[in-house]
């Protein structure tokens, strides 16, 4: 610890040298000594020593009582000039040397966080709940609500209020899951299109509702086919609907899953619950339908993905849902969930959406 | 369907040079959409060659191959003769045989096969002597093809070295494929098909059942239509045509070229009688059937089925008949056939015995055929036609063409009468407003296009006294033509689908999203942000998992609802809780190695109340309010759910310290955020309940005692026996609960910016007294002032005796409109400390 520079230190019960000289050399012994402090501890060393209770400067100050009079007035302000000049040497240094440390602790407490993924890593939503309601969206967007139905459902419910009469080889083709026993008339639902009864039922007309859900086919799983998978269903039901109605609605879905200019095409088809009714494919969004690319993986070079079922509602529906054919007539539509996430994401195999494997959810973000 | 585009082009002009894609996308754009394009494999060049030299060579494996010169012709570019290594010996010096040259394909079970010039033997071989299998015209690997033993003389005499031999040996022969819908049962025949054609590409189309029919002489074959039974009013047969042809030789070869087209239409041929039959049926739809008449005893008798009769099909497998079942029988006893589905031993032609053959063309109804081959798991090639509807018109065309073909080829004399029982109804004609198609497409359609497209399609389009309505008389393979949509179908599939605009129509306008449907996303969204991965599991369980949960016997949970056609059956029961499936999840993905997994599941589970039955009242009438409350009420009831289950480490390890592994709190933390998402406060009381650790499950209730679920950490045995991860922890919430406390619009309180003041206290209270109950003394006893209290410590040892413990809880008051004074604070803490001692003999220390 470096003593007070100077000869001029003295003993509290010395004489004080009161002399310009020696108060300067004061001065010049604590300057020197504030600008050798090379820490802050060092600094309050410095302090103590040269602007302490003790230091000769505070000596020489407590010594001015015993001046003469007429002294009293010139060395008070040669002393407080002194004191005054080491005082503020004192503070510049403090504000140098704390600054000095606080970088130094920057510097020390660096850590490498090139490793440091967190410890409690983000979930992830499921891709299929993610796309039904990316799609409910798009429907919520052009003014329609979104319904929702039972799994288990009614025989009548499923079938024949959407007109599948019990002998229609249509119905036999659904592969349904019946509940036991089977006179209780219950079935898993094939498809959402029963919500659309439901809908019409009991919130009448004009009606916009799409309904996204879970249905079931007795398909055994593999790389295509899943028993239990999800459908977004559309139906509309108001006076003056037309397919060109129907077409319009896909085409802005069909944009709003896939892309700007993203349009659907109709082809014909048969359901029992539309007349006439199409089968809808949309505009390939890899390729896009150019024909330079005949060996477009996605499409098969076709430019055109297969996407779902749709057409006018039968007017056996309406009237099994109390509407009037004669007034009202509408367009219903239904497609895979799995098949568009699937399209979207380039996901290859069914079974990979299913199994809950969190390396897959991992995949996306928790908007898609 | 399988359509052969040769016998395609028979009966509908083909455009020269047209492949079997553009047929299939022609056909597409008229509703049949391509299941499949069949083609040889085989890709020229394929030329003829004659073997000039033939040189043997031993190998050293002991196996001789053949160093070949062979004459192609100018084919190879030279002139000069191919050298080809061939390890076949059935051909000679001069013979003809098939040689594919470097770059043609042939198809091989293991895939397409690209043929080049390559060194095999010390030679260079360019290309191959194809044998018939290899070119797929036989089974007979070894045999090379030597032409004149395929090709008839005047063909081969025609050949020479270097001709192409694909369109020779039929090799360019294509066959589509195509979906028939089950509204479409007249394209289950090629003259359906070609019609189909015609309508999309306008190619001039030639009914192949605009054949000449006999007149028919004589009464014919006796034949009683006896149906007392007909479904729903319709009788199982009006029409039956029987014909018979004398003295065939059954033994006769199936003409190659009728055996090609059964093939390629995906039949086997079988036999001459049975060939004919097959092939009036893909040519016409009509499905035929041929019995022995020397085995007939009496006249042809179509009745129902009586009480206790059985028949022995023609699969051989004995069945037990319905009522419903429609019989052929001969005199009315000897069962032949069930009609229209499948024949009985009784009566069948056999080749080498029957030379007398009556040919049965029928019209059988629909409905009868769809539930007879439903009923007795017989879906036949008849049955599908029966079934989706064959045109009653082509009944005698059919037997026409049989019986030419029989006479044809198995040399026999056609009978002269002809018995025809015809007992149709007339169609009915369909009443059609001509603005309707515009009304319902959107495309504008004039009346002239209407009539014209209708008419193209073979309807009689009728005028009435108003010029906007015609009746219109739907051709007779088409029964799916019923009502006035069903014909502006056809006009606008005519037309063209691709004639209609894209119009987004103006919705009534909607209210977005329901609180339901915005909650249960909250919820997903905020459990995926405590680091949850959302799963989709399916919902199927069997009793065992019941078991292995450690349900109690009389647990609601299982009573559940039972498939009758589970695809396992060891899991043939609809899930109760979303729970019972959740392990499985866990369970792959530690064995595919991601042991901290915590899992989420949003999903309806099935909670049936009881036996009802929901009535079924049929097609196209609304059923009335009784009846529609009847079928809601017996679905069960299907609440949502949300369950999570975790294992692992809650935090992870790493170079900045050690991990976590998660514990129940975690899960009583993650359903109280799921509570939270939707603002709902809930309560937790300690529970006792399966599959939950008896003293580590906590049930959560609303404000009004609602029960919400519960969390906890799985008991150690379901763990055992399940094989999870050691301390899973899972829980269990009704998200219907929760949403529906939570449908209300809170209102603000407004907020303090007094001091907040804290005070602790450590109680002592007895071991058994519950942390939440003392917390709930103090906040009732601390009365308004008591902003917040949480339990930070418990202490048990030395400094209390060994029946209690010390409960230090930290208590923040504010005041809404002051600065709590010192006194203030006190006497709220005293006040909540005199409030746990009086409930709970708390003892402050
Ligand atoms: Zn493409």
């Amino acid at each position: 610890m470096p003593a007070p520079d100077g000869d001029g230190s003295a003993g509290e019960g010395g004489a004080q040298d009161l002399s310009q000289e020696s108060i300067e050399g004061h001065v010049a012994a604590a300057l020197r000594a504030v600008g050798a402090a090379g820490d802050l501890d060092e600094l309050k060393q410095a302090r103590l020593a040269h602007a302490g209770d003790r230091s000769p400067l505070a000596l020489a100050n407590r010594a001015i009582g015993g001046l003469p009079g007429s002294e009293k007035a010139a060395a008070g302000k040669l002393v407080g000039q002194a004191r005054g000049k080491v005082n503020q040497a004192l503070a510049a240094r403090q504000v140098e040397l704390e600054a000095e440390r606080d970088e130094r602790i920057l510097v020390d407490e660096a850590m490498d966080l090139t490793v440091a993924p967190g410890r409690r890593p983000l979930g992830r939503r499921h891709v299929l709940t993610v796309t039904a309601e990316r799609m409910a969206d798009a429907m919520v967007g052009m003014g329609w609500e979104i319904a929702e139905g039972p799994q288990v459902e009614a025989e009548w419910f499923n079938f024949d209020a959407l007109n599948f009469d019990k002998d229609h080889p249509a119905r036999q083709m659904q592969d349904t899951f019946f509940v036991d026993p089977a006179k209780a008339g219950l079935v898993l639902r094939t498809h959402t299109s029963p919500v659309q009864a439901r809908s019409l039922i009991e919130r009448g007309v004009p009606l916009y509702v799409a309904v996204p859900g879970k249905t079931f086919r007795t398909d055994e799983l593999d790389a295509t086919h899943t028993p239990v998978f999800h459908q977004l269903e559309g139906l509309a039901i108001d006076e003056g609907l037309t397919m060109a109605h129907l077409k319009g609605t896909l085409d802005r879905l069909a944009e709003g899953m896939f892309g700007p200019g993203i349009v659907s095409r109709l082809r014909p088809a048969y359901f029992p619950f539309t007349e006439p009714s199409a089968e809808m494919d949309f505009r390939c969004f890899v390729c896009r339908g150019v024909a330079t690319d005949p060996a477009c993986r996605t499409c098969g070079g076709t430019g055109w993905i297969e996407w779902g079922g749709c057409g006018m509602v039968n007017q056996n529906v309406l009237r099994a849902c109390g509407v009037d054919p004669d007034r009202y007539q509408g367009f219903a539509f239904g497609m895979g969930v799995e098949r568009t996430a699937m399209f979207r994401h380039g996901i290859a195999d069914m079974r990979e959406m299913i199994e809950g494997d969190v390396r897959f959810n991992a995949q996306f973000g928790m908007e898609i | 369907m399988r359509v052969p585009v040769d016998w395609l082009g028979e009966y509908v002009a083909l455009p020269e040079g047209v492949t079997g894609e553009q047929i299939a996308a022609d056909l597409v754009a008229v509703g049949l959409e391509e299941e499949g394009l069949h083609t040889s494999g085989v890709g020229g060049p394929l030329v003829v060659g004659r073997v000039l030299e033939l040189t043997p060579e031993e190998q050293k494996n002991g196996k001789t191959i053949n160093w070949c010169q062979v004459d192609v012709g100018d084919s190879n570019g030279t002139g000069e003769p191919q050298g080809i290594v061939c390890g076949a010996h059935n051909f000679a010096v001069g013979d003809l045989v098939a040689v594919i040259l470097p770059g043609g394909t042939l198809t091989t079970p293991q895939g397409p096969l690209t043929i080049s010039a390559r060194k095999t033997y010390g030679h260079i071989s360019a290309g191959m002597i194809c044998s018939v299998r290899e070119l797929g015209i036989g089974e007979d690997h070894d045999r090379i093809l030597v032409l004149p033993r395929l090709l008839p003389a005047e063909v081969v005499a025609g050949l020479s070295p270097g001709d192409d031999l694909i369109r020779v040996l039929g090799l360019d022969r294509e066959t589509v494929e195509v979906n028939v819908t089950p509204d479409r049962g007249y394209c289950f025949s090629i003259r359906g098909i070609a019609r189909e054609y015609s309508h999309s590409t306008g190619a001039a189309f030639t009914d192949p059942a605009s054949l000449p029919v006999d007149p028919g002489v004589g009464e014919g074959y006796a034949v009683r239509l006896a149906d007392d039974a007909p479904l729903e009013g319709v009788p199982g047969c009006d029409r039956y045509l029987a014909r018979i042809v004398r003295g065939i030789d059954l033994t006769r070869t199936t003409p190659e070229w009728m055996a090609r087209r059964l093939t390629e239409a995906g039949m086997r041929p079988i036999g001459l009688a049975v060939d004919v039959t097959n092939y009036v049926m893909l040519a016409l739809g009509q499905p035929l059937h041929a019995f022995d008449l020397d085995t007939l005893t009496g006249p042809i008798v179509v009745r129902r089925t009586r009480p206790g009769e059985r028949l022995t099909t023609l699969d051989d497998v004995d069945r037990a008949l319905d009522p419903e079942d429609l019989l052929i029988t001969d005199g009315g006893e000897r069962i032949l056939a069930l009609a229209g589905v499948m024949g009985g031993e009784d009566g069948e032609v056999t080749p080498g015995q029957t030379t007398d053959v009556l040919i049965e063309a029928a019209h059988f109804d629909a409905r009868t055929v769809g539930r007879t081959a439903r009923r007795h798991r017989l879906s036949s090639e008849a049955a599908k036609r029966f079934e989706r509807g064959v045109d009653p018109d082509v009944t005698a065309a059919a037997a026409q063409l049989a019986v030419d073909l029989l006479v044809e080829h198995g040399g026999g004399t056609a009978d002269p009468a002809i018995a025809d029982v015809d007992q149709r109804a007339d169609r009915p004609a369909i009443d059609l407003d001509l603005t309707m198609a515009t009304r319902y497409v959107g495309v504008n359609y004039s009346f002239d296009r209407v009539r014209a497209l209708l008419t193209l399609i073979g309807c009689e389009v009728v005028d009435t006294q108003d010029p906007q309505r015609v009746s219109v008389l739907p051709p007779s393979w088409r029964p799916d033509l019923t009502d006035a949509p069903t014909l502006v179908e056809e006009v606008a599939r005519v037309d063209g689908y691709d004639k209609i605009p894209s119009v987004v129509p103006r919705a009534v306008g909607g209210r977005g999203l329901t609180h339901a449907q915005r909650s249960r996303r909250a919820v997903a969204t905020a459990l995926a942000g405590q680091g949850l991965q959302e799963v989709l599991t399916y919902p199927f369980v069997g009793a065992d998992r019941f078991d292995e949960l450690g349900l109690p016997e009389d647990d609601p949970h299982r009573r559940t609802t039972r498939l009758a056609n589970p695809l396992s059956d060891e899991a043939p029961l609809l899930r109760t809780a979303l729970l019972q499936t959740l392990p499985e999840a866990v369970l792959r993905n530690v064995s595919r190695g991601s042991r901290d997994v915590a899992l989420f599941e949003i999903d309806t589970v099935t909670q049936p109340a009881g036996e009802l039955q929901a009535p079924v009242p049929g097609v196209g009438e609304l059923p009335s309010d009784e009846v529609l409350a009847e079928i809601r009420a017996a679905v069960p009831a299907q609440p949502w759910h949300v369950a999570v289950m975790a294992a692992g480490q809650a935090d992870r390890a790493g170079w900045w310290g050690r991990g976590r592994p998660v514990d129940v709190v975690d899960v009583v933390g993650w359903a109280h955020a799921v509570a939270d998402a939707l603002g709902v406060p809930v309560e937790r009381r300690q529970a006792e309940r399966a599959p939950f650790h008896p003293g580590r499950c906590v049930e959560l209730v609303l404000a009004d005692g609602t029960r919400v679920g519960w969390a906890g950490e799985l008991h150690p045995q379901v763990v055992q026996r399940l094989g999870l991860p050691a301390r899973t922890s899972a829980a269990e919430l009704d998200l219907d609960v929760l949403v529906a406390a939570s449908d209300h619009r809170t209102q603000v309180a407004p907020l303090s910016t007094h001091p907040l003041a804290t005070s602790d206290v450590s109680l002592e209270v007895p071991r058994g007294v519950r942390y939440g109950d003392v917390e709930e003394s103090l906040r009732a006893g601390a009365g308004e002032l008591l902003e917040a209290i949480e339990l930070f410590d418990v202490y048990t040892g030395d400094q209390v005796s060994q029946d209690r413990h010390s409960l230090a809880f930290r208590m923040h008051f504010r005041a809404p409109d002051r600065t709590l004074t010192t006194t203030e604070v006190n006497t709220a803490r005293d006040a909540a400390v005199a409030r746990a001692s009086q409930d709970h003999g708390a003892v402050q220390r």
